[in-house]
């Protein structure tokens, strides 16, 4: 499997990383470089062996499904690039 | 006594309780240090004030009679903990100017031990480095040089920070996190001691993430006893972390006692790299006398898949990687791209993911996202998730033939010149963290000890991996090579 410019192209835009076309050579290069490494996984017999799902082989928590939290607005705010009227402020998103 | 800032978290809580110093005194002789190491740039956001607060609180709190584990102990904290109105940026310029409006577990766990907290300490953006060469910060610098030449050589990665303020005595103790290596190989290239607990021992939250699934926070110190006192504090079962273990936390110092007779110490076949410098044999056959000599039993034991535990993890830690910083959108915290007339939402996020990114992270992002696309996914990421489950169960086989402990080498070599790495591929990078990486895709505790010099003066680390929650026993025999290793050397001051 080799990946080439239009193909590392396709996987910035997925990614949203702006990457500039004079760019893309150097990338694709380096995909493949560790793609390359990743390949020797094929080398492995995984025949009816299950993908681990949870590493300690402990049951997830279960809690109460009811409201521990509120009325945090300014402080979720507080980081934002720009926030208006109590809301995230964003481009036009529709057109 | 030796200065303030030299002592470590151990000798420091004894001198206290004897009266024999005060928090104060302890914190202003670290901030000094730390005022005079900026050349080590371990330390990129400095918090005197609060250190001075919080110092004089644990004063008022051992007066009174109330002196917890950390109480009045100065402490560096990786940059990847959130900690409440104190930038955390993971290295990262998308989280430049992001204030945290709450604390992390782990660095409320300490604080509420009594720990003083001394600023934010360097790393790898996000974690992902083995040299500390791709933070927004620059690089952070080791305290140790070779004999005869005066190159700057790297901390290691990612906790570069934390290893270099440690083995740089500008504080008695750090905080590191450890995704393949991050706290085992720094700590073995700065001649300090480095644990990674198991996964689920200490709570991740409010720690950013890189890969949810093998992120592990743990201390970096002076000495075993001061990681196992760092580690007790550090951990505890956290509702806010669903994969936090509910498990009491043991007394970790109170394990040491040095007894290890009649354990079995497994020795890795598949440890035995080519290509490996016979420095690193050496050192590694040093450490399995010391064992012997300590009581121990030794076995030759096999961990078949060892050699597939990279290629697997530079498919699963991306992927996770490419999920989990998908919240840096510039919309809800950090860095936005200044956008042109014209530019919609997809623009906004193209662009600040670029500019916010260094090339390191967006390389690892965009093969996560790769891994994870239609067509690839099973291919790449479920059978790199398939060989995971092989790789833990070679641990477990090894344990189930009584196996307490596995002794192997904590890097492939000493610490190297920064920027020597700068124009080789991605993956000679990657094989830093070798002996390390195994480690964490079994979700096991792994601890790097300093058991020797090389040829040119610098540190070299063992290290030992543990059965799942066994971190008292596995300490225990950390203290024994410890014990017996006998490494006193420090780095000579030239910053």
């Amino acid at each position: 499997m080799s990946i080439d410019e239009s193909t590392a192209a396709h996987v910035a835009k997925l990614a949203r990383i702006k990457v500039e076309p004079e760019a893309l050579p150097a990338l694709a290069g380096e995909f493949n470089t560790i793609l390359g490494f990743i390949e020797q996984l094929n080398e492995v017999d995984v025949e009816g062996v299950d993908p681990m799902v949870s590493v300690t082989p402990q049951g997830l928590k279960r809690r109460a499904d009811v409201v521990t939290d509120g009325d945090q607005q300014a402080r979720v705010l507080s980081n934002a690039p720009d926030a208006r009227e109590g809301f995230f402020a964003v481009p036009k998103v529709v057109e | 006594m030796s200065k303030l800032n030299e002592l470590g978290l151990a000798e420091a809580r004894d001198a206290l309780r004897a009266g024999e110093t005060t928090a104060v005194a302890l914190t202003e002789a670290c901030l000094q240090a730390i005022e005079g190491a900026d050349s080590l740039n371990a330390f990129v956001h400095k918090t005197p004030d609060l250190a001075m607060a919080r110092a004089a609180a644990a004063d008022e709190r051992i007066a009174g009679g109330d002196a917890p584990a950390m109480c009045g102990l100065p402490v560096g904290i990786k940059d990847l903990f959130c900690t409440k109105g104190v930038a955390s940026q993971a290295g990262s310029r998308i989280l430049d100017g992001f204030l945290p409006e709450y604390e992390s577990t782990v660095s409320q766990n300490l604080a509420d031990a009594g720990a003083v907290m001394l600023g934010k300490l360097n790393m790898d953006e996000f974690a992902m480095g083995s040299s500390n060469e791709t933070s927004v910060y620059g690089n952070a610098v080791n305290p140790w040089r070779r004999d005869k030449d005066a190159a700057e050589l790297t901390p290691g990665g990612s906790s570069g920070g934390s290893a270099a303020a440690v083995a740089a005595d500008l504080c008695l103790a750090a905080t590191g996190t450890d995704t393949g290596g991050s706290i085992r190989q720094p700590a073995a290239f700065t001649g300090t001691v480095g644990i990674k607990p198991t996964y689920g021992r200490c709570s991740r939250w409010g720690i950013v993430a890189f890969a949810s699934s093998l992120d592990q926070a743990g201390p970096m110190t002076k000495s075993v006893r001061d990681a196992a006192i760092m580690l007790e504090a550090m951990s505890g079962h956290d509702p806010k972390d669903s994969t936090s273990a509910d498990l009491p936390v043991p007394d970790f110092e109170a394990a040491l006692t040095g007894d290890i007779r009649g354990k079995k110490i497994g020795i890795p076949k598949e440890y035995r790299m080519d290509g490996m410098p016979a420095e690193i044999e050496t050192l590694w056959q040093d450490g399995i006398a010391m064992m012997k000599d300590a009581g121990a039993k030794i076995a030759d034991i096999s961990l078949p898949h060892t050699k597939y535990a990279l290629p697997a993890y530079y498919v699963i830690a991306p992927a996770e990687a490419s999920s989990n910083l998908a919240r840096y959108d510039g919309v809800r915290y950090g860095h936005r791209a200044r956008l042109e007339q014209g530019d919609g939402i997809t623009e906004m996020y193209e662009k600040t993911r670029a500019e916010g990114f260094g090339p390191e992270v967006q390389r690892r992002v965009m093969i996560g996202t790769y891994v994870l696309s239609a067509g690839f996914y099973d291919a790449y990421y479920n059978r790199a998730r398939k060989v995971r489950t092989l790789i833990k169960r070679d641990f477990e086989d090894a344990f189930a033939q009584g196996i307490d402990a596995i002794l192997t080498p904590a890097t492939p070599s000493a610490a190297f010149g920064l920027g020597e790495m700068t124009d080789a591929d991605p993956v000679a990078m990657y094989l830093n963290d070798v002996f390390t990486v195994t480690v964490n895709l079994a979700g096991l505790p792994g601890v790097a000890v300093p058991a020797g010099l090389d040829h040119q003066g610098l540190p070299l680390g063992l290290q030992l991996i543990g059965r799942p929650w066994e971190e008292a026993d596995l300490l225990n025999t950390a203290f024994a090579l410890e014990n017996r290793a006998g490494f006193v050397a420090k780095p000579s001051k030239w910053w």
